[in-house]
């Protein structure tokens, strides 16, 4: 209010020219103001992660990607599971919904069929997604809600302490799987791409920043239920797992395209293995999908027209008072039994 | 209450037979007419033969006509089991009576079947009054493959005393469609009309609201087959029945419990339902899909019962309470996040539509079973609170209940159901809307400064609900344990205050609870305490033994978590308490059964363990609804 005695001069006289269209100076001031953040104002105390982990880095981009798109915190929701991946929601000075573990989507598709006017992040681990909440993962694909999942997989379980997650490659020496793995790794990619309404699938590794950025944004601006597999480090219980690719920049096979992401030219020069691929292309997409190494870094597959079940479903009509009265007094009277000279209700 | 009349010349035996289906002679036949207080009527064929549909009419014919009525589906187990098969049997049972009726009653006094093993297998049950009157399809008699099996089944009911009438259905409606099979059900209400002296008018318009949305063709021959059965009647029977009615002078609403919880979701102003099919709950979900378009709503159908509990939730943690509609298998299902919703204090409707159990039990078939998951269910200590309606109207009332209290105490509500009252129909007075029914808007305001998430009560466990998008309020609700600011946190204290919050909001929500009513006087020989769909049939035994001098009364509780006020004043006033249940305990007489052994049933443990006393209890599983005559019987012994 008094930015606004300033702006507007003493005497309250506007300062436009007098011709032009009068311009509310009030509005444009408290735009401003909510409209710039700061990225401290996304983050909330000190996260508890082991020095190292991957979710630090998945949890920096998601914070600078808040601040860029300007999103208000009051209007955001994170939702997770349970995991260490899931305690992300925890860092961030958003709303939070830390739930159950592997019931994040679907809690997530509530607060979207109630609220479409809140921005819906969802955090996953491997074992959260993958294997407890598969069935959830699979119909969230199904309903494509507006919200953008990551599945933070680290190929472990992490917070119950190193057990083979479906995502453990063969032969992985876990504590439940002590002699290795026996069973051929889950593929979160082709799975979701082999799903009907599939509408967004991206894969990123926590380890180049930029990269993890851009996938992120690419996966926020999508209309549709985005999914993005992160592949995580998680050097507590895999300390050396990941290090053949982290430290041979020819085992990422980045996918670039004019419709995808653009490589800018300081990666181009580290990550030459490179594929234009056109995010179109489903076939292709599955067929990147399914190779594992080099490791495919990109958007795979977009389609921005899947339905979006809150518009198939949603009501478009306002709720008032009365629309529910007069529905409501419609449905009794479906039922009701009027003794001979009584008045109805409704007309 | 008042047994069916004596039915005067009804034509037995070989008489029967010989004479069903003839026109009489001259056209006039002397008639008994029976002035009857109620009576039972069944409806049952093969599935698919539309017996439902023609019981159905023929209860709300009954009350437009002004009658008290009770009407309840008879259901098999499969969707289409082999026709002519005993345990096939579907069809509608319809309780009628001058004055109010509250359940559906003793045994059948008049049934009127599409084929003979159906009958049976409504004997084999008991369901059927001994010497009870039977009208019965004839064609079989023809039918040179059953023709034996048939004869054989009359000869068995006229042995067992049933009086048999045995009508051609079939070779009537071929003079007017020829397809019986999809006619002779209104032919059928047609001759109910007649039997019942119902208003034929009434009864065709009846007819138009049931074909509604088919073509005037359908319509046309569907009346002209109600009218023939009516003539029939009037030509070929010589017996009928009256029972008179005293019109309501109050405009009434029929609806079986299902649609009642689902107008009651709409007048709640609950906008979101999220389920999975399960029987017996379904059909509220049904409903709300067609009226939500009516008035703004949707129905998510979610992939398993889990992912619809989680979905409510997070569309109730979002500022819009939300309601997830199960039976028992689903209920369990959902224990967990329920748990999430007590933990989070986030408000939360659930309605369970108990069916037998446990595991898929009986999916037709009603009990109690489920009050002991209700109230105790989900891991820890997860406090919240269990209503159950004990009649249809009820039903209606206890939704609006349920999302006012799960928003004002941001707590769990659980409403239990079950199989009787799903598909059961009685008239109750007509809601007009209220407006103060409705959900508030979603509160979009600022959080002030230093406000917490979990800002508990002290005295009350009540804090202020932080709704996504009020700015200011930012925090991560979780299932872990945590503080007033929502920080996860296992401290000792934090633990023991956070628990104590969220235990004492249901003391709160007790002190503005009023004590039960007590039905008859406050001090006798004998209290029966029932609790949800058993409530007609209790009060019904208790009126008939209070008329007859004994010391009984009976209360019914609604609220089971928390108990309302009053109660251990009401068990002082008795010599001896009882709950009557539809939920599993042991019997005292058997042999392995002793004092220390016994298992009581789940009222009558919770009662035992409050107010120290000695509640006893009788209960079964039979997968039917408790009868009058039941609970007469178990009174009278408990106060022999
Ligand atoms: C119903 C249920 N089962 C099991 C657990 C125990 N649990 C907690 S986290 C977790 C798996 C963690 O692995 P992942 O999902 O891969 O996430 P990460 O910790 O690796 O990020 C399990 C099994 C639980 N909390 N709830
Ligand atoms: S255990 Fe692994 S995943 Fe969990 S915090 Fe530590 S490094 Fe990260």
């Amino acid at each position: 209010m008094n930015e606004l005695n300033v702006l507007n001069g003493a005497n309250g006289a506007s300062m436009v020219a007098p011709m032009a269209a009068p311009i509310n100076v009030n509005d444009c001031l408290l735009q401003l103001y909510e409209e710039h953040y700061e990225l401290e104002d996304y983050q909330k105390g000190v996260p508890r992660w082991c020095t190292g982990c991957g979710d630090n880095a998945i949890l920096t981009a998601v914070q600078r990607l808040c601040r860029d798109e300007k999103l208000a915190p009051e209007k955001t929701v994170f939702v997770s599971g349970i995991g260490c991946s899931s305690r992300l929601p925890h860092y961030m000075n958003t709303y939070g919904f830390h739930s159950l573990h592997g019931r994040a989507l679907p809690i997530a598709e509530g607060v979207r069929l109630a609220r479409p006017d809140l921005k819906v992040f969802v955090n996953m681990g491997d074992g959260d997604c993958c294997s407890i909440g598969a069935a959830h993962w699979i119909h969230a694909i199904r309903y494509n809600m507006n919200m953008t999942a990551m599945l933070h997989d680290n190929n472990i379980y992490g917070l119950t302490k190193k057990q083979a997650s479906p995502t453990s490659p063969i032969g992985l020496k876990t504590n439940t799987t002590p002699r290795g793995s026996y069973l051929e790794a889950l593929n979160p990619l082709t799975v979701t791409l082999g799903v009907s309404n599939v509408s967004f699938v991206a894969q990123v590794v926590d380890w180049i920043p930029k990269l993890l950025y851009q996938t992120l944004s690419a996966a926020y601006h999508h209309k549709g239920f985005s999914f993005v597999r992160i592949i995580q480090r998680c050097p507590e219980w895999l300390p050396t797992h990941m290090d053949e690719y982290l430290h041979d920049p020819q085992r990422v096979l980045l996918l670039h395209h004019e419709n995808g992401l653009e490589i800018d030219s300081e990666l181009a020069k580290r990550y030459t293995k490179m594929e234009e691929h056109d995010p179109s292309d489903l076939n292709r997409a599955r067929e990147i999908a399914s190779g594992s190494d080099p490791i495919p870094v990109g958007i795979l597959y977009r389609n921005e027209n899947v339905p979006l079940y809150e518009e198939v479903r949603a009501d478009t009509r306002l709720r008032t008072t009365s629309l529910v009265k007069n529905g409501l007094e419609a449905e009794f009277d479906k039922f009701t039994i009027w003794p001979e000279g009584h008045a109805r209700a409704t007309a | 209450m008042i047994a069916a009349g004596e039915v005067g010349t009804v034509k037995n035996g070989k008489a029967a037979r010989k004479n069903a289906g003839v026109q009489a002679a001259g056209g006039v036949l002397a008639r008994k007419v029976t002035r009857l207080s109620e009576h039972i009527v069944e409806i049952i064929s093969d599935s698919g033969e539309g017996a439902q549909k023609c019981g159905q009419s023929f209860g709300a014919i009954v009350a437009q006509m002004g009658l008290g009525v009770w009407t309840t589906e008879i259901i098999p187990a499969e969707i289409r089991p082999p026709a002519r098969s005993v345990a096939g049997a579907s069809g509608n049972r319809i309780r009628i009576g001058s004055k109010h009726i509250s359940n559906g009653g003793n045994e059948t006094d008049l049934v009127i079947a599409f084929n003979e093993q159906v009958l049976l297998g409504r004997v084999r049950a008991n369901e059927l009054k001994p010497g009870c009157t039977i009208l019965l399809e004839s064609m079989w008699r023809d039918d040179r493959r059953i023709a034996t099996t048939y004869a054989d089944a009359v000869d068995q009911l006229l042995a067992a005393g049933f009086k048999v009438v045995e009508i051609p259905m079939d070779k009537e409606c071929r003079k007017i469609v020829s397809d019986p099979r999809k006619g002779k059900n209104m032919f059928v209400l047609g001759i109910l009309c007649g039997l019942y002296s119902l208003d034929l008018q009434t009864a065709r318009d009846q007819v138009v609201l049931t074909f509604g949305k088919k073509s005037a063709k359908v319509i046309e021959s569907n009346i002209a087959l109600l009218d023939a059965g009516y003539a029939w009647a009037d030509a070929n029977l010589d017996f009928k029945y009256e029972v008179p009615a005293t019109k309501s002078t109050e405009p009434q609403i029929v609806v079986n419990g299902n649609t009642a919880l689902a107008l009651g979701v709409l007048a709640s102003g609950m906008e979101i339902c999220a389920m999975y099919p399960i029987t017996p709950a379904t059909s509220t979900s049904h409903y709300l899909s067609d009226a939500f378009q009516e008035v703004g709503g949707v129905v998510h159908q979610a992939e398993d019962e889990i992912a619809a509990c989680a979905f409510a939730i997070g569309a109730s943690y979002a500022g819009k309470c939300t309601v997830t509609v199960t039976s028992g298998p689903g209920y369990s299902l959902k224990q967990e996040a329920i748990g999430l919703a007590v933990m989070g204090e986030i408000p939360l409707v659930v309605i369970n539509v108990q069916r037998g159990g446990p595991s898929t039990g009986q999916p037709t078939k009603t009990e109690q079973g489920d009050l002991m998951t209700a109230i105790f269910g989900s891991h820890g200590d997860a406090p919240k609170v269990v209503i159950a309606p004990g009649t249809i109207e009820e039903c209606f009332y206890s939704v609006i209940t349920a999302r006012k209290i799960a928003e004002t105490f941001n707590m769990v509500v659980v409403i239990l159901s079950d199989a009787n009252l799903a598909s059961s129909q009685q008239p109750f007075k007509r809601p007009m809307f209220d407006e103060a029914w409705l959900a508030p808007p979603i509160d979009q305001s600022a959080i002030p400064a230093g406000a917490k998430p979990y800002d508990w009560d002290p005295k009350t466990g009540l804090a202020r609900r932080f709704i996504p998008g009020q700015p200011g309020g930012m925090h991560t609700l979780t299932g872990l344990a945590h503080d007033e600011n929502s920080h996860v946190a296992y401290d000792a204290e934090i633990n023991q205050r956070a628990m104590r919050a969220r235990s004492l909001k249901l003391a709160t929500l007790q002190k503005t609870l009023k004590p039960p009513t007590v039905f008859g006087d406050r001090t006798g020989d004998l209290l029966v305490i029932g609790w949800g769909s058993t409530k007609g049939a209790i009060e019904e035994a208790v009126e008939g033994l209070r008329q007859e001098g004994k010391k009984v009364s009976s209360t019914h509780l609604t609220f089971i978590q928390p108990m309302p006020p009053g109660i251990k004043e009401i068990l002082a006033g008795f010599k001896k308490v009882i709950t009557i249940e539809n939920n599993w305990s042991d019997s005292p007489v058997d042999e392995m059964i002793d004092e220390s052994n016994r298992r009581y049933s789940a009222l009558a443990m919770l009662l035992r363990s409050r107010y120290l006393v000695d509640v006893d209890c009788w209960s079964e599983c039979r997968g039917t609804p408790l009868k009058p005559n039941t609970v007469r019987r178990v009174i009278l012994e408990a106060i022999a």
